[in-house]
């Protein structure tokens, strides 16, 4: 059948453990792929396509003034997690975030971190989204980071590694959603039987968070919550759009909002009514253009005011960026051992700092093998795949980095893990990562799974869906088989 | 330190306390109300082009001025003849309903409408059902696809059905998946006005055709013409049910006018606008807050007292156009009332909220 032809290849295979051997907490799929033919699989699929194009479960293309929304392929083969595999994880984020949380209110007040030399303070005071305006500020119970979508990877030996923590509005919540809903429309019977963690309390947490942290000057009242966003012409809109609806709330605009006396009002039918709590899914530079950019149209003129004020509070807090600064990121597990005393759970990917001497030697000696990134770049932009490079590629980076070697760092480049994946005619091995949704208010709880995303093009580790990536269903099985 | 070159932030409206989980931005309202509208329109469109095709059946073998005396009163009707013509010579079968159909840029198209109700329901998804906007999504992905044009060419009438049947399935799945608040009243208001309004328009389309003949009153073609209003309104079975003798201009119209049960007749809709604004105001019934809204009772209570012959001696198309002003003028306190706040001068809230902070510091 279709999957007795699948290759692992030299790669760690999700699925695979060699060629002959299914791991076992895929038994159930690998039972259900032996009867799965190619018209059954082109039946199920274009279902899935056409609920997803329906439903307006799409992101609209940037430069394209055609304005087309396009779905976020989605592949039908779940990616599994057996449950011990899974509280590992989910351990290792909790310590990951606390760690983080606990590092940005310490830059924001006493730099302890800095002055015992455990980061050398140029890296902090010096980095891009570092607010210096805020010293000193408190947020409402300490909490900096709410919603976290830090990225995993699995190393040729299966290792997890922490690739990247995105602390300021990390998205794709809504496609794990989308993607459980689907894929139990798919195949109901193998889901039921392979006995799957749910991932439908994501929203309902979510708003837990946001009104735990409601300012402290509401008292007991209910705060009004909002989720706020660029407009419906970001990429993003559907999910802003999704995630409101999930949870009851208004979307708002910045022309939708107002500030008077340091408090932040929306224009409703009923004149101007307060907002509490904003979920912001617009990056700090855009919030104010009293503060930040003043070009910016976003946002609203007097918000961050209100913010210093108390009178509103913001998920994310301002000034989480300097946390999810690639250099940054090369000190999390110092910041663990620091903070909590304990080791790691989950290593980060062994990184050079190319502003380090020592570090920048090594790059340039071995730009051609290694992977450089941006210290702020996401979505897959201002990276250098060496060994995949051309000669030009990598004199331009050689340049750069001699340039401003604080931008940038450098890794091995990672064979991250594979997974079977519908190429068309029958299966193959794709590389894969995994985005797990991290909210932390009164307690810190990590939806079961997350977001699989998948490299589709043959051969490519790049998995953003800017790029020609594509998304899994997330399974955390209740057992380990 | 005041500069007379220094902008003043704009007055808001007032500010109230509310926390409860009901209210509605200003901008949703806006959206959910021309939505609501928008398909109601496309609704409208699709039956009148519909209708005036078939009748064209009975008629073969036209002149080109023949042609545009029937056309150019349904372009007038929807008021978009300058633009028609900046886009096609001849007012004929083919050009009207094309211009009115599937032309972007004329704003009242089928094609226009629908796709401005859709980017009106994508600003507002989390404020309806996930069944509405799969409805007017499904709608959407039609129009935009080649099927569409293919569909129309192979056989109007079909296309024409669709684009029926989807107004219709909106309005039911409205009707029994969105809860009965705010945001509902707003979409009544937009679709009993819209509706109310192309009444008006569709009787007052025999206003504007040129008869060929004295003699043909109350021939053949005059009553082709006027069962063809009927049917535009989608109101022949409803009128039928009330008047067995032949179609008559003045019952016809008088029906139009004055059903209270026909609902797309020009009272019933009025009625039913009445209870909504009622509602939105939150004022007792016979009570009303501004002018327009006085303007718009005082018609309501016309409709109540006034005869047929009372609107034809003083003129229908003046009336039908004294209606079309009421209406106007109730879209333009509703904008004014609960949509519209003065705009942000971000120069002014700037400089607003920068010299605050510094006092506080």
């Amino acid at each position: 059948m279709l999957i007795d032809r699948y290759e692992p290849e030299d790669f760690f295979d999700e699925m695979f453990a060699d060629k002959v051997t299914v791991r076992p907490h895929y038994g159930r799929i690998a039972e259900r792929l032996q009867i799965l033919d190619q018209a059954e699989h082109r039946r199920k699929q274009t279902a899935v396509d056409l609920a997803f194009m329906r439903s307006g479960v799409t992101f609209t293309v940037y430069n394209d003034d055609q304005g087309t929304e396009r779905i976020f392929p989605f592949d039908l083969v779940p990616r599994v997690i057996p449950d011990s595999e899974w509280r590992r994880i989910e351990k290792g984020l909790i310590q990951r975030i606390t760690a983080l949380n606990l590092f940005l209110h310490d830059i924001y007040h006493d730099q302890k971190i800095l002055k015992d030399r455990v980061i050398p303070p140029h890296y902090i005071l010096g980095a891009k989204h570092f607010r210096r305006e805020f010293m000193g500020f408190n947020v409402p119970k300490d909490i900096y980071i709410h919603i976290c979508g830090t990225d995993l990877i699995r190393d040729r030996d299966g290792n997890y590694l922490v690739l990247e923590d995105n602390l300021r509005c990390p998205s794709g919540a809504s496609y794990m959603l989308e993607n459980r809903a689907a894929l139990k429309r798919a195949f109901p019977d193998l889901y039921r039987s392979a006995r799957v963690q749910p991932v439908d309390n994501y929203a309902a947490e979510l708003r837990k968070v946001l009104q735990y942290v409601s300012p402290p000057s509401l008292g007991t009242s209910q705060p009004n919550v909002v989720l706020m966003t660029p407009g419906v012409f970001n990429s993003a809109y559907f999910e802003h759009a999704f995630l409101a609806r999930q949870m009851g709330i208004p979307i708002v605009e910045g022309r939708d909002l107002v500030v008077r006396d340091a408090k932040v009002y929306m224009r409703t039918t009923s004149g101007l009514v307060p907002v509490d709590v904003i979920y912001r899914r617009i990056d700090d530079d855009f919030l104010d253009p009293t503060v930040f950019r003043p070009d910016s149209l976003l946002g609203v003129p007097g918000l961050v005011h209100a913010y210093r004020s108390g009178n509103v509070s913001l998920a994310n807090s301002i000034g989480t960026g300097v946390a999810d600064d690639k250099v940054v990121y090369y000190f999390v597990p110092k910041m663990i051992k620091y903070y909590l005393g304990e080791e790691p759970i989950l290593p980060n990917v062994g990184t050079f700092l190319a502003s380090e001497p020592e570090d920048r030697v090594f790059i340039m000696e071995n730009l051609g093998k290694l992977v450089v990134k941006s210290a702020n770049e996401a979505g897959g932009y201002g990276m250098l795949m060496g060994p995949w490079a051309s000669r030009e590629e990598i004199e331009s980076f050689r340049e750069q980095i001699r340039a401003n070697p604080r931008n940038f760092i450098a890794q091995h480049p990672i064979s991250l893990s594979r997974h079977p994946t519908w190429c068309g005619e029958g299966f193959e091995g794709r590389h894969v990562d995994l985005r797990p949704y991290i909210l932390c208010g009164e307690k810190t709880t990590v939806t079961p799974g997350g977001l699989t995303r998948v490299a589709l093009r043959k051969g490519s580790l790049v998995v953003n869906s800017s790029q020609g990536g594509g998304s899994k269903d997330s399974w955390v099985l209740y057992g380990d088989s | 330190m005041s500069d007379f070159n220094t902008p003043v932030p704009t007055a808001q409206k007032p500010i109230s306390d509310r926390r409860d989980s009901q209210v509605m931005l200003s901008r949703v309202a806006n959206s959910l109300y021309w939505m609501s509208r928008y398909i109601e329109r496309s609704e409208n469109v699709a039956r009148l082009l519909d209708v005036n095709l078939q009748l064209m059946l009975d008629f073969a073998d036209l002149n080109d001025q023949q042609l545009k005396e029937h056309w150019l009163p349904i372009l007038c009707s929807a008021g978009d003849e300058e633009t028609f013509f900046r886009l096609y010579e001849r007012a004929d079968s083919e050009s009207v309903t094309e211009f009115l159909t599937f032309r972007e840029e004329n704003p009242n198209s089928i094609i226009s409408c629908l796709f401005t109700a859709r980017e009106n329901a994508r600003q507002v998804r989390d404020q309806i059902s996930l069944e509405m906007f799969e409805a007017l999504n499904e709608c959407y992905l039609f129009l935009k696809s080649k099927n569409a044009r293919e569909v129309w060419q192979s056989g109007a009438h079909e296309f024409y059905e669709q684009i029926k049947k989807y107004s219709h399935l909106f309005q039911g799945i409205t009707a029994s998946t969105f809860t009965r608040s705010e945001g509902y009243e707003f979409m009544n208001i937009g679709k009993f006005l819209e509706r109310a309004d192309k009444t008006t328009r569709i009787l007052d389309i025999k206003y504007h055709i040129l008869l060929p003949s004295i003699a043909d009153v109350g021939g053949a073609v005059d009553a082709a013409q006027w069962q063809a209003i009927l049917r535009s309104a989608s109101a022949l079975e409803a009128y039928r049910k009330f008047h067995v003798e032949d179609i008559l201009p003045k019952k016809v119209a008088e029906f139009l006018i004055f059903s209270t049960t026909f609902p797309r007749s020009i009272r019933a809709c009025m009625q039913r606008l009445d209870e909504d604004l009622h509602c939105l105001s939150g004022k007792e019934r016979r009570e009303y807050r501004s002018p327009e809204e006085r303007a718009f009772g005082k018609l309501l209570s016309d409709l109540n007292f006034l005869t047929i012959d009372e609107i034809q001696n003083s003129g229908l198309h003046q009336f039908l156009q004294g209606v079309q002003t009421v209406l106007d003028r109730l879209d333009d306190h509703i904008y004014q009332e609960y949509m519209y706040h003065p705009p942000v001068d971000i120069q002014a809230e700037i400089l607003l909220h920068q010299q605050q902070m510094q006092q506080q510091q």
